[in-house]
């Protein structure tokens, strides 16, 4: 029996146009074509996509979860990034 | 010291679990957490996978073009179900080709309903109606579950049984408004899934040994006999509805607490077909075995195609 397994893909869908691809899983696949046709099977049996990105998994760089709490720390202290930091007069319209 | 760290990192964990924050794949987890939710993921993949065999076996015998159709497209949702939970289990670490040999070494499970032979087309309302029933009452609570692959795969999963369901429910209606024969072969197969189906919840609580972990995990949010018992409450109506009889003597509607009474469970049928005498495990996981053996020259070409065709590219730019 041959060890050799077919390597593994994120599978991203465009569910419209207009909206951005947005990760739905990923499957087994022994290459780029095939990833593609089983996605479309396996992710848009009911209409859930107009076009599939697929990316095998080992190319993902991600961020490491137990920093996260450093990673995102810097904006977490920058309220004033955010609209509602800012008072407004009472009777100002369109702002 | 390395003690205290893994204590301080199991307490954070129980902690995001308490506070409903979702488990991801590459975040600390216990190893026991990981080692019950790669058991059940696994086996759940198995069970959706074997779960086409039943039904394939009436897939060219089905009485129309529509039901054959309809029929093809559960069959090819439960593939799908199942490649959705082996990635799922695969984000945690396991070997997807690992987890299904262990289906077919019989170390692992799948759910036991599966073990019953599919004898009539009636059979194929059944399964629909009960068998998708039973598992759609398991899965939505697993919608919530803490870990979360496995939830979002369940979320899916979920959206695509109601029209299992619904098919099968279809089918039963018609054969029960059908002639005295339509109507006897419905009521003679209600009569052999029913038992079953409420075996499909597992064990009483009192002698189901994982439940309380499961629920402090919140990989379970329900307990067996919540679930059997919120299945008995909503399915009994649709069958006096139809005009079928539960087989069971006991079922009474209690006006006290609002609920079904129904009788015992014959549990060692239960555990004989767990432990695998029933009708069809070996039928079962012989199929498996043999798919997997069967398409192995597939597998192996596609990969040879693959690496040929990466080479030609390579050399053309």
């Amino acid at each position: 029996m041959s060890k050799k397994e077919w390597p593994l893909w994120e599978v991203f869908i465009r569910s419209k146009q207009g909206l951005s691809h947005k990760h739905a899983g990923s499957l087994r696949a022994p290459d780029e074509e095939m990833a593609i046709n089983n996605a479309r099977d396996v992710y848009t049996r009911r209409s859930e996509g107009v076009s599939i990105w697929v990316v095998e998994s080992k190319n993902v760089v991600a961020s490491d979860p137990s920093e996260a709490g450093p990673m995102f720390e810097p904006a977490n202290s920058k309220i004033y990034r955010h609209p509602t930091f800012y008072e407004v007069p009472e009777g100002i319209k369109h702002m | 010291m390395e003690k205290d760290n893994l204590e301080a990192l199991d307490k954070n964990f129980q902690d995001k679990v308490d506070r409903e924050i979702k488990i991801e794949p590459k975040d600390y987890m216990p190893d026991a957490y990981r080692k019950t939710l790669i058991r059940q993921i696994s086996q759940h993949a198995h069970s959706e996978i074997v779960g086409q065999l039943p039904e394939a076996n009436w897939v060219t015998r089905a009485p129309n073009l529509r039901r054959k159709a309809v029929l093809l497209a559960k069959i090819q949702d439960e593939a799908g179900h199942g490649l959705y939970l082996y990635s799922a289990v695969e984000t945690l670490g396991a070997d997807r080709e690992d987890t299904i040999d262990d289906l077919h070494s019989g170390k692992a499970k799948y759910s036991s309903i599966f073990n019953y032979p599919t004898l009539t087309w009636a059979d194929m309302g059944m399964v629909g109606w009960l068998v998708d029933g039973a598992a759609i009452m398991n899965q939505v609570p697993l919608c919530r579950c803490s870990y979360g692959p496995y939830a979002r795969a369940m979320v899916r999963v979920c959206k695509e049984e109601s029209f299992h369901q619904r098919q099968g429910f279809e089918i039963v209606t018609q054969l029960a408004r059908g002639t005295q024969v339509q109507k006897e072969m419905a009521q003679e197969s209600l009569n052999r899934w029913w038992w079953p189906s409420l075996m499909m919840f597992g064990p009483n609580d009192a002698e189901s040994t994982h439940t309380a972990q499961s629920m402090a995990w919140k990989i379970k949010r329900n307990t067996n006999d919540e679930l059997r018992q919120m299945f008995v409450d909503a399915t009994v109506p649709q069958a006096e509805l139809i005009g079928l009889k539960i087989p069971d003597k006991d079922l009474k509607f209690n006006e006290e607490t609002g609920h079904y009474d129904f009788g015992e469970i014959d549990w060692d049928e239960f555990w004989q077909v767990v432990k695998g005498y029933g009708p069809c495990n070996d039928e079962r996981v012989a199929a498996r075995k043999k798919a997997k053996e069967d398409g192995m020259w597939v597998r192996e070409a596609a990969n040879v195609y693959a690496e040929k065709r990466a080479r030609r590219n390579k050399k053309v730019s």
